[in-house]
């Protein structure tokens, strides 16, 4: 090897350097081989075996092997293969599966040596040993690989693949037993020439056939692999284990792959189907090739460098007759024509751009768009390679920026996504968390109202993801008709959603306290009889005596329950006959305080928003819409069929920290999804978010939570410490049965002042001089004088 | 004789009882033929078999085929006849249902009708009834362009312009030229682009070879109301010489010599070497004397008027032998030069992703499977077999395979065998329970729907071999 070495070396220096050049085949060519000094090169195919000179101005024809009056098989050759050692030998694989060698030192035309018929099938791969001058390594489709020593008449061993068949054999260049065989299944097996009993190693290397190998010429461990799933791999042997160290992804099957001389990590392939060209990798950059030959006009089928020293000659012949020598100088250079700019948007809005360091330099005070609102959020990646000598790409360094999306109108920087919040935005300020919880609607609307109402604020908010979640849930369990109708609604309505949601917030309970005292002014006395009916119906039922504790603003919400609870109800029946025990608790509490109002009375909350809506509110417009969307259609695709994904979803935004959007969907969807999660975790949400809404001091909507929550152990959480002890007004001993007739002395104790009836419904007091009565006669009374109705002479306050 | 319960091919009805009235007048003493199964999927099958095979333990359905059978079931409520046949070689169902199931069903450059229209096209070229109502059926189902039913003149244009490749395909593969697939693809309102005629070529060959295994196992329509008529004549449609040879050889000395041919043969094959001058005339001679190898002596050009006809044009257009006597003949399709595994695979794969790996495999199970047994023999190797049975299929449409010695296929394939292959993959609609019972008589049954599946898979393969080397002409 020492030897050889030297001696190529010295006829390098001397007789390579060419310039590109090709020569017209007389037939389509399948494999081509170099002799030693890179003076000759033989051609095979079906019907061409033909050797040519490489002279400095092209290709002249030597010799034709193909002699005989009737071409035989034995000339239709798959491969062939030049000894490297021994200047006349030559060896043929023929596709009816004979090996045949040729001596050129044979005095007569005709100079076939030797012919080994041993495989029953096509012979793909001929292979000499590098050093060896009598050994031969045949590898066919029969799945047989036979090694022949030259001087005898038959193979001296033979490798059984396992019946799969063999499509590349290759000695190893260092080691000077071991050979690499690859297999149409993927495999690529090791072996040892002494020991045809088994196989040294073996591995998967590719899906599909493995078309080609080739052992890097320098280094001892290095494999290079090509199959028929476009990739090309580079395995690193020398440990136990073969590991995969780079990979080289092409656009079409790889049919064969050479080391480039002295590069060390270049290799050159070309393709079996439809690509044409040649390319020159470097495995490091295995995105683009580093460089192309772009000469044949139909599959390249044999390549080859011209010298196993000369790193800047190739040979190729292909299909389309002809047979190329290309100079490297004029390869093309796809890297010189590739975009160096990256654009690309995110799953979650975020921008990704990546550019020629250089580039990003001279702007990078222009790549803060000016138009962006807000602070933008960079995070500057660098990729810096580095520096080799033998290196012939240009020095590449590029700079990766993220731009995120950014929070909007509510001021301040919006993580995205609840993992940003949680973690990196942990010390920013929460306002997005604030405003969310405050423009939520988690009922009191269609369902699907429901889903674009937060979609909106999501989105005004910059949380494109969970805006988007909140479309798909809409789209996800709403059935076709509703969808069409509850867009119809949003035409008309969605302008003022956010207004009308803003009416829930507590700082305007004391506008809409206005408001409803008005409404309810013109209500109230002919109201007055129902209430107390009311009252009387309900007597047996109420075991609370906490109506008397609810004052204006709380009411306020308790309406709005009640209208959602009546609405969900509808909406829900017919599609999932909902048990209506599914609410036991919550109706009887939520009831009792609002009860004794009308319906109508109940909506004008909402209503008195803008007054132009109401017709639309009112009850009975919605439900005939809703039940003539049902009868139409029914629902196509069963929800259950979503509630994994929309579980798995929940899971994974509390898991970001954001509980926020798995309880509100959690609300929102209600019975859809309620039996899909476990009530430990709904608990464990419900906890987390009530935390985090009291923590921000938002009371309303954590009530409003609570209050919605179908778990036990948060439902009565609002019901802890809300007893109310009362003493009996005329014998001052507590009250323990109900609240209006003491035990004891048997007198009526809350009598109102103004209508001297028993109140039983609510009853508001003074906290001064204990005086009280029915709610709105109070009101009403107060709204002209200022002394207590009893005519305590007292200064009645109110709050 | 066409004991057709598929007398749906009313065509082949027609003509085979206008051949044998006047066998009939000759020989009018009822033989002891066996009557074709009119229940059941086969009519070539006696019923408990598959029904047997079907109920088997070892049958294990693993859940993705379970789901594939479930989607196929929907549409009647139970499996199609075909589906229960085939599951006689439950490996082999599973390849080809995922096969088709992504063919008609999943994400393809072609619109869904367009799939199930091709599929009528190429069944009716075949006048497989069987087929063609299952895809008029699917076709309903779809629901759009419901006046292409009425016939192949309703189609639209680009439909229309697909006929002759349709043509070509099923019957002479050998005459696809670049200037076919260069007619279809040019640009116009009409024209196909290259990933949609890569699909409808596999749908093609998909469908002309499905045919070939439909009539080769003589698989009963589906229709309930049971075909009462037979053509009693048909049992008699055999010259009474033929006849006899038929029945001449008994059957224990049939299996025997098969199996001494094959250990001969391998033995043979490490001592005598076989001349290059040999193997090619031995090749031609294959390929000569399947041209001898007739069915029957149809009248070729006869043409009748049938249910499907509405979806055929130039139903005169039939099988020719790819070697015709004294005619210029089209040169050789080398298989080493064009090969499934390296090109077809590469270029199908490409333009119609994954499709190849699906049709490797089922390339792969067809070829591969065996039970390592032959009728009552056990732990035979059957490869020899196989292969043969394959090659001669190829053998038959012009391909060649230089390592393949083609001596082996005429030592192994008896005549009236060669007759079967010839009949199945080159005019189907031809195939009777006479030449299905004519061979292999010792063989269970699911040994000769092994043998139809080879068959397919070999006539599909040589279809695409030829379209895709078009294909890739063209590319370049």
């Amino acid at each position: 090897m020492e030897k050889m070495t030297r001696v190529s070396t010295v006829l390098g220096s001397a007789s390579v350097g060419g310039k590109t050049m090709f020569c017209h085949l007389d037939a389509p060519a399948n494999a081509i081989s170099v002799c030693r000094d890179a003076a000759q090169v033989v051609v095979a195919g079906r019907n061409i075996f033909k050797i040519y000179a490489l002279e400095e101005e092209g290709f002249t024809e030597r010799l034709n092997l193909r002699v005989g009056r009737k071409p035989s098989l034995n000339f239709s050759c798959a491969d062939v293969m030049w000894h490297q050692v021994d200047e006349n030998l030559l060896a043929t694989a023929a596709t009816n599966g004979a090996v045949v060698t040729w001596n050129l030192g044979r005095p007569c035309r005709n100079k076939q040596e030797q012919l080994f018929t041993e495989h029953k099938r096509t012979v793909n791969k001929v292979c000499f040993h590098p050093t060896e001058v009598h050994m031969l390594l045949s590898g066919s489709q029969d799945g047989f690989m036979k090694c022949f020593d030259l001087r005898k008449k038959e193979s001296v061993s033979t490798f059984s693949g396992q019946s799969e068949s063999v499509r590349d054999v290759q000695f190893s260049m260092k080691d000077y037993f071991t050979f690499a065989a690859s297999f149409e299944n993927g495999n690529v097996q090791l072996w040892d020439i002494r020991r045809p009993d088994r196989y040294e190693r073996m591995f998967t290397a590719h899906t599909g056939p493995v078309f080609c190998c080739d052992w890097h010429p320098d280094d001892r461990g290095w494999l290079a692999t090509g199959g028929r799933d476009k990739m090309v791999k580079v395995w690193d042997m020398s440990t136990n284990r073969a590991k995969e160290v780079y990979c080289v992804q092409t656009i079409a099957s790889v049919a064969r792959v050479k080391w480039r001389p002295e590069r060390k990590h270049h290799l050159a392939t070309c393709s079996m189907m439809v690509d044409h060209n040649i390319y020159v990798w470097d495995v490091r950059r295995p995105y683009i090739p580093f460089a192309t030959f772009e000469e044949h006009k139909d599959v390249t089928t044999g390549i080859v460098w011209r010298h196993q020293h000369d790193p800047q000659v190739l040979l190729s012949g292909s299909k389309d007759s002809t047979l190329y020598q290309h100079a490297f100088k004029d390869a093309s250079r796809p890297v010189d024509r590739a975009n160096p700019e990256g654009l690309c948007f995110g799953l979650l809005g975020d921008l990704a751009f990546a550019a020629k360091e250089s580039l990003v330099a001279g702007g990078a005070e222009a790549g803060r768009k000016p138009g962006y609102p807000g602070g933008d959020r960079r995070y500057p990646i660098f990729f810096f390679k580095k520096p080799d000598v033998t290196e012939q790409f240009a020095q590449v360094a590029s700079v990766l920026s993220v731009f995120e999306a950014l929070g909007g109108g509510g001021g301040g920087v919006c993580g995205i996504g609840g993992g940003v919040a949680g973690g990196v935005a942990a010390g920013s300020r929460m306002d997005w968390f604030v405003e969310t919880a405050r423009l939520y609607l988690l009922s009191g609307k269609p369902f699907a109202e429901l889903c674009d109402h937060n979609a909106k604020v999501a989105k005004q908010l910059n949380r494109p993801q969970v805006s988007t979640t909140w479309t798909m849930l809409r789209i996800m369990f709403s059935e076709p008709a509703h969808l069409s109708s509850s867009a119809n609604h949003n035409m008309g309505k969605l302008g003022t959603l956010p207004l009308l949601n803003s009416f829930n917030m507590k700082d305007l309970s004391s506008g809409l306290n206005e408001r409803n005292k008005e409404s309810r002014q013109d209500n109230i006395h002919s109201l007055e009889t129902n209430i107390n009916n009311n009252d009387v119906d309900n007597e047996e039922t109420e075991g609370s005596e906490g109506q008397a504790e609810y004052v204006f603003g709380d009411a306020e919400l308790d309406d709005d329950d009640l209208y959602s609870m009546e609405h969900d109800n509808q909406t829900e029946e017919p599609e999932y006959t909902l048990p209506q025990e599914a609410f036991p608790l919550r109706h009887e509490i939520m009831e009792q305080p609002s009860a004794p109002e009308p319906p109508e009375k109940a909506e004008s909350p909402h209503v008195s928003g803008s007054e132009a809506e109401s017709a639309c509110l009112t009850p009975s417009e919605s439900v005939s819409l809703i039940s003539v969307s049902q009868l139409l259609f029914p629902p196509h695709l069963p929800p259950a069929f979503f509630g994994p994904v929309v579980k798995e979803m929940l899971a994974h935004y509390a898991e970001q920290g954001d509980v926020q959007m798995a309880v509100s969907v959690l609300i929102v969807l209600g019975e859809r999804i309620r039996k899909e999660i476990d009530d430990l975790t709904q608990e464990h949400w419900y906890t987390s978010y009530i935390d985090l809404l009291q923590r921000f001091e938002l009371w309303n909507v954590s009530n409003e939570v609570i209050k919605l929550s179908t778990c036990a152990a948060i439902g009565c959480l609002n019901q802890t410490s809300t007893t109310l002890h009362i003493n009996c007004s005329n014998c001052k001993r507590p009250m323990n049965n109900r609240g209006w007739i003491c035990d004891r002395c048997h007198q009526c104790a809350s009598v109102c002042a103004v209508c001297h009836h028993v109140v039983r419904g609510l009853f508001v007091w003074c906290q001064g001089c204990g005086h009280g009565g029915h709610l709105e006669h109070m009101r009403s009374w107060l709204r002209d004088n200022t002394h207590c109705p009893t005519g305590c002479g007292h200064l009645c306050e109110y709050t | 004789m066409s004991v057709s319960a598929d007398a749906h091919a009313s065509s082949s009805t027609y003509r085979i009882c206008s051949l044998c009235q006047k066998m009939i007048f000759d020989k009018e003493t009822s033989r002891s033929m066996p009557r074709p199964y009119s229940t059941g999927p086969s009519s070539f099958i006696p019923e408990e078999e598959i029904v047997e095979a079907w109920s088997l333990e070892t049958w294990a359905v693993d859940p993705q085929t379970e789901l594939l059978l479930a989607e196929l079931c929907s549409p009647a409520g139970r499996l199609d006849h075909l589906t229960q046949v085939m599951g006689l070689h439950p490996h082999y169902l599973q390849a080809f249902l995922r096969c088709q199931f992504y063919l008609l069903r999943r994400d393809g450059p072609l619109p869904l009708h367009y799939r199930h229209y091709i599929a009528i096209m190429a069944a009716a070229r075949h006048q497989c009834w069987f087929l063609v109502l299952l895809h008029v059926q699917e076709f309903y189902r779809i629901g759009v362009c419901l006046e292409w039913l009425k016939g192949l003149q309703y189609a639209n244009e680009k439909l229309r312009n697909l006929n002759d490749l349709n043509k070509i395909l099923a019957h002479r593969p050998w005459l696809i030229t670049k200037e076919h697939i260069e007619g279809l693809l040019k640009t116009g309102e009409n024209s196909w682009s290259l990933a949609e005629l890569v699909h409808a070529v596999v749908l093609l060959a998909h469908f002309h070879a499905l045919v070939s295994f439909i009539f080769g196992s003589g698989i009963n329509p589906d229709s309930q109301a049971p075909v009462s008529t037979y053509c009693t004549c048909e049992l008699t449609s055999r010259s009474q010489s033929e006849e006899d040879t038929l029945l001449s050889k008994s059957p224990e000395s049939e299996l025997e010599s098969l199996l001494e041919r094959m250990r001969k043969l391998r033995e043979e094959r490490e001592e005598e070497e076989a001349t290059e001058e040999e193997m090619v005339i031995r090749f031609e001679k294959e390929k000569k004397e399947s041209l001898l190898v007739r069915s029957a002596d149809f009248d070729d050009q006869m043409i009748s008027p049938s249910r499907v006809s509405r979806f055929v044009e130039d139903a005169a257009f039939g099988y020719q032998d790819f070697a015709r006597r004294g005619e210029d003949n089209p040169p050789t399709f080398r298989a080493q030069d064009y090969s499934w595994e390296d090109h077809g695979f590469s270029l199908v794969n490409r333009l119609y992703s994954d499709i190849g790996l699906l049709l490797d495999e089922k390339f792969r199970t067809a070829c591969d499977l065996t039970y390592y047994n032959m009728a009552s023999r056990e732990g035979v190797d059957t490869s020899m077999l196989r292969r043969a049975l394959f090659n001669y299929v190829h053998c038959m449409y012009g391909i060649r395979y230089d390592d393949y010695d083609y001596g082996e296929v005429n030592q192994l394939l008896e005549r009236n065998l060669k007759v079967y292959i010839k009949t199945v993959t080159c005019y189907p609609e031809r195939t009777t329970r006479r030449m299905y019972d004519s061979y292999w008589h010792q063989f269970r049954h699911s040994e000769k729907v092994h043998v139809n599946l080879l068959l397919m898979e070999a006539r599909m393969q040589a279809e695409l071999l030829y379209a895709l080397r078009a294909i890739t002409q063209y590319m370049t």
